[in-house]
């Protein structure tokens, strides 16, 4: 506009950008120096803290190498899952008529807090088969009640307790119990994305692949699959996102035992509890390390946005 | 246009049946069809329940005293004797300090939900319609932050507030005056962390409204400040709605702020409140169902009344962690 | 009620010069209309006048004063838009009180205002309407009243009638006409559309790639077009062209047209003169030739044969596609021609009314005495 002071535009952004400087900007780059000192902020110790992590020298204390693993196996299953099945549920929903009332019974739970779910769940997998839902379910089909936010068995043994059959992988299953409260609480969202993303498809090419003799599977992946992929891109980047640095639901249910830590709970313990800044900080910094390239995706799809804008 | 392609997506998605010749013909394909979308049916309501299932186990257990509760599964409380109760939200709100904690929740969660709102509409209205220097390095920078985690600020963040802290009480509402164990700390730390999504949501609606009528503004005599009261802000309640719900709920279901920032028992809000009875009533499921129970309302409530705005928020900033 | 002025503007975007050195006076109370193809630059003119575009080099005057850097919404001028720009969360009243309200008018004469607006537009029932309720006329008007109300220094319109259906555009034409001869204040009117220019502007400035091809009234610029790209853009069908040499002895001088030979009639021949042997380009316009079988009686008919290619019913005309020996051209011929597709005709070129433009330079040869 023409006539406008220059000092306007920064008048309207006063705010904002100095609270997102002194918040945001200032204490990360705070954190990233604070990971080369050491436990109060006051000796310089170089890479020691980063090399504590690599090393895991007191896993009994604080165990790094299980913590990382944790995340990966969050990353993996927990993202798999919740992009899985929201897909699967967002192409079923379209198909019937009660559509919007089947979104909101698996949507409910990304309203209330991870800490409520930590309940609701701690409460689902009672060992006790009176009490607990899934125990008293796995008893009414005839097997063993199990320990399932203790147990740190893999599923593999559990698997073998009740037949024939095997994994391949000793994932654990406190571990897994954890995962499925979150796809319980996030699979909701992956599905309104990508119900959203799926009513953008024009119907005329899912006619035009049907009258060319696709079957519903053959649509669903060679059609569908492929039309939503920068949808399930924004979504899987969230939920990475999410992945990473998830705290509450860990802390509530297990506190990070059992040998379900992550990264995020450890950090809330070395940092606040063992009152360790450095090494505290250098887990932030891991944690942040693991989101940038995350990060990278998301600001080139943003700049891609902004050019067909 | 959207009512249509809802339709049409369900016929094209649910696949299309070949006519028939006679009004028998017709009724044994529409048989047909319906068998044939019964596994469907049975997933979809199947999940629908499952999904459904630990919440409505919560719901009823909060209301069964402690004997009902170890003697048999929530699933048995239909059958007579009803023991239903009370007694648990009761001892709840009053003893466990659920009803205090329910107040601060709220008196955390609704200035910052006001605070986001306004500072960011600010910052985005700059960013849409007035040009200066830096502006698209600054907001690629903004964008950038919404990456980043809680955990790398937390600390910084908390030893300036111990620095910060003077010993005076906050009137009303109590606390501290500023830095550790106070609202207006924690308010400032959380406003400063929900900018970043609320300043690129709203920024991208403000600069999807019509230049025209901005133009038309300028012309008719509206300064900047005119313009944005006068006709961004009324032409943006829906985007504005989304995101007070969405900013309202990540307040009032954080722990880890809460957590590390207030350190005085007589501020928690629920969830904290909560984590804690978890740990010192572990079992004691008539005391955790109940409390949990009353986090929950809000949430429940909101969603249900404005799922459509919750759901618009989800959709415009599917970035924000 | 003021006068403006364009001194040498420039407007340059990047890369791109969208308006270059432009100047140009427009009277006060004028009807002045811009006129030109997408992209010539005419919005951009527009815009800089209103304040809305920053302008390079030069200067533009509201009346005497120097606008360069005043902002839009202190230069007391008011714009229709092309899209109406109407708020849509206000009511059809309140959009046309808006810029009244921001001046802090009081509210009995914002309400005076209005309702005589409104009653001038006959919208006086639409007034608590929401736009969304109102149909694209409706609409157009509620964005001329909203910008009467103001009573602006002038009346800047951004193409306003090219979101209406024909026979809408036709009548509303009539009454931003009637609108000017009665509120009397300066009208400047951007279009792409040279009808519209034609029928309603006092004066018609010519714009393509940011430069002015021609100033003057609708007649002028339809009989003494400056250049060739004035001549085809004004008028409709556009004016036909032929590359032609000028041959012949000088007392009976001859155009040499490819497929025709066209002698020059006496009064044109004096301006032909240095271009003996030399290319020009002859415009005729389609109402200048005629079908043989009906002549029209005035006019120096030089007869040309050629073949009917397409026939247009106009209903009280037909236009003829003709083609001879490659040369595409068309005729307004009586509607009771003879003419079928395929057939060979005799046409009579009107050269009484023939325009003559330099190979080169595109500018117009003058061939008669001016007026």
């Amino acid at each position: 506009m023409i006539g406008r002071r220059w000092w306007a535009p920064w008048l309207w952004l006063a705010p904002a950008l100095m609270l997102m400087a002194a918040f945001l900007v200032y204490p990360s780059i705070d954190t990233i120096r604070r990971s080369f000192l050491g436990p109060t902020s006051k000796t310089f110790v170089g890479l020691d803290n980063y090399k504590y992590i690599i090393d895991n020298p007191a896993p009994l204390l604080a165990d790094t190498h299980s913590a990382i693993l944790n995340n990966l196996l969050w990353l993996v299953l927990f993202t798999g899952l919740v992009v899985g099945i929201g897909l699967i549920l967002a192409v079923l929903a379209a198909r019937v008529r009660y559509e919007a009332v089947a979104k909101s019974a698996i949507f409910i739970p990304m309203a209330i807090s991870f800490v409520a779910a930590s309940v609701i769940w701690r409460f689902m997998y009672v060992y006790d088969p009176h009490i607990g839902t899934i125990n008293a379910f796995v008893t009414y089909l005839g097997g063993h009640p199990t320990a399932w936010i203790q147990n740190t068995n893999s599923l593999q043994t559990w698997f073998t307790s009740l037949g024939p059959t095997t994994l391949p992988h000793p994932i654990q299953i406190d571990n897994s119990a954890l995962i499925i409260v979150g796809v319980w609480m996030w699979t909701g969202f992956a599905m309104v994305i990508l119900s959203a993303g799926l009513k953008g498809i024009s119907t005329e090419i899912l006619e035009a692949a049907r009258v060319d003799g696709a079957n519903e599977w053959q649509l669903f992946r060679r059609v569908i699959v492929p039309m939503l992929s920068s949808t399930i891109v924004v979504v899987t980047t969230t939920l990475v996102i999410q992945a990473l640095k998830l705290f509450d639901l860990i802390w509530v249910m297990t506190g990070g035992t059992f040998k379900t830590d992550v990264i995020a709970t450890l950090f809330f313990r070395e940092s606040f509890l063992v009152q360790n800044f450095g090494v505290g900080s250098a887990l932030a910094v891991v944690l942040l390390l693991a989101v940038v390239p995350v990060m990278l995706i998301g600001i080139r799809r943003f700049q891609f946005q902004e050019e067909t804008r | 246009m959207g009512e249509r392609v809802v339709e049409r997506t369900e016929e094209v998605i649910g696949a299309a049946m070949p006519p028939a010749r006679s009004w028998v013909g017709a009724l044994w394909l529409r048989f047909r069809r319906f068998v044939s979308r019964i596994p469907l049916h049975v997933t979809l309501i199947g999940l629908a329940i499952i999904w459904s299932v630990p919440t409505i186990a919560l719901l009823i257990s909060s209301f069964r005293t402690p004997q009902a509760i170890a003697a048999s599964g929530w699933w048995n409380a239909f059958k007579i004797p009803f023991h239903f109760t009370a007694a648990n939200y009761h001892s709840v709100l009053t003893q466990q300090g659920m009803g205090r904690a329910f107040v601060n929740s709220i008196v955390i969660a609704g200035p910052v939900t006001v605070l986001v709102i306004l500072i960011a509409a600010f910052a985005a209205y700059a960013f849409a319609w007035m040009r200066f220097p830096f502006r698209g390095g600054l907001f690629l920078v903004m964008v950038g932050l919404l990456v980043v985690p809680l955990q790398m600020t937390l600390i910084p963040v908390l030893r300036l507030y111990v620095t910060l802290t003077p010993h005076i009480t906050l009137p009303v509402l109590g606390g501290n005056l500023f830095g550790v164990s106070s609202f207006p700390g924690i308010w400032l730390a959380h406003t400063a962390y929900g900018l970043p999504f609320a300043i690129y949501l709203l920024r991208n609606f403000f600069g999807s409204l019509p230049k025209d009528l901005v133009e038309s503004a300028y012309l008719d005599g509206a300064s900047d400040v005119g313009v944005f009261f006068r006709i961004i802000l009324p032409l943006s309640v829906p985007a504005i709605g989304a995101l007070a719900i969405f900013q309202f709920l990540w307040v009032w279901n954080d722990l880890l702020v809460a957590l590390t920032l207030l350190g005085d028992p007589r501020l928690y809000p629920m969830t904290v409140n909560i984590t804690n009875l978890v740990s010192s009533f572990g079992s004691n499921y008539q005391v955790l169902t109940a409390a949990a129970f009353v986090s929950m309302i809000v949430p429940l409530i909101i969603f249900f009344a404005l799922q459509r705005y919750f759901v618009q928020g989800l959709l415009a900033g599917a970035v924000k962690g | 009620m003021a006068n403006v002025t364009f001194e040498h503007v420039t407007k340059r975007f990047d890369e791109v010069v969208a308006i270059n050195d432009l100047s140009l006076e427009i009277a006060d109370r004028e009807f002045l209309v811009l006129v030109g193809p997408s992209g010539c630059g005419k919005s951009t003119a527009l815009r800089m006048l209103a304040g809305l575009e920053q302008i390079t080099r030069g200067n533009i005057y509201i009346g005497d004063r120097l606008v360069n850097d005043v902002p839009a919404k202190d230069r007391d001028l008011a714009m229709v838009f092309q899209s109406y720009a109407l708020y849509p969360h206000m009511s059809v009243y309140d959009n046309m009180a808006f810029g009244l309200k921001l001046r802090k008018v009081k509210k009995e004469e914002i309400k005076r205002r209005v309702t005589e607006a409104a009653r001038t537009l006959g919208i006086e029932e639409l007034l608590k309407r929401k736009p969304r309720q109102l149909s694209g006329g409706q609409r157009q008007r509620v964005a001329v009243g909203r910008a009467i109300v103001r009573e602006p220094k002038a009346f800047l319109f951004d193409e306003p009638l090219s979101n209406l259906d024909a026979k809408l555009r036709v009548q509303t034409r009539a009454e931003l006409s009637k609108l000017h001869e009665r509120i009397g204040t300066t009208f400047i009117y951007v279009t792409h559309d040279q009808t519209e220019a034609m029928t309603m502007a006092d004066r018609i400035a010519v714009l393509r790639d940011g430069i002015i091809q021609q100033v003057g009234r609708p007649q002028e610029l339809y009989e003494y077009p400056d250049n060739i790209f004035v001549a085809g853009f004004i008028g409709s069908p556009a004016m036909n062209f032929f590359e032609a040499t000028v041959k012949g002895e000088p007392e009976s001088p001859q155009l040499d047209a490819g497929p025709f030979q066209l002698p020059i009639p006496r009064q044109k021949a004096a301006g032909l003169v240095k271009y003996r042997g030399k290319k020009i380009v002859l415009g005729v316009r389609p109402e200048s030739i005629h079908d043989s079988d009906f002549p029209r009686s005035g006019v120096i008919p030089i007869p040309v044969e050629a073949t009917v290619d397409v026939l247009e019913l106009m209903g009280n005309e037909i236009f003829l596609h003709l083609i001879s020996d490659g040369t595409n051209f068309l005729a307004r011929v009586d509607p009771r021609t003879k003419a079928k597709p395929g057939r060979k005709i005799q046409v009579l070129f009107d050269l009484g009314e023939m325009h003559a433009f330099d190979a080169e330079t595109e500018q117009a040869i003058p061939l008669d005495q001016p007026l």
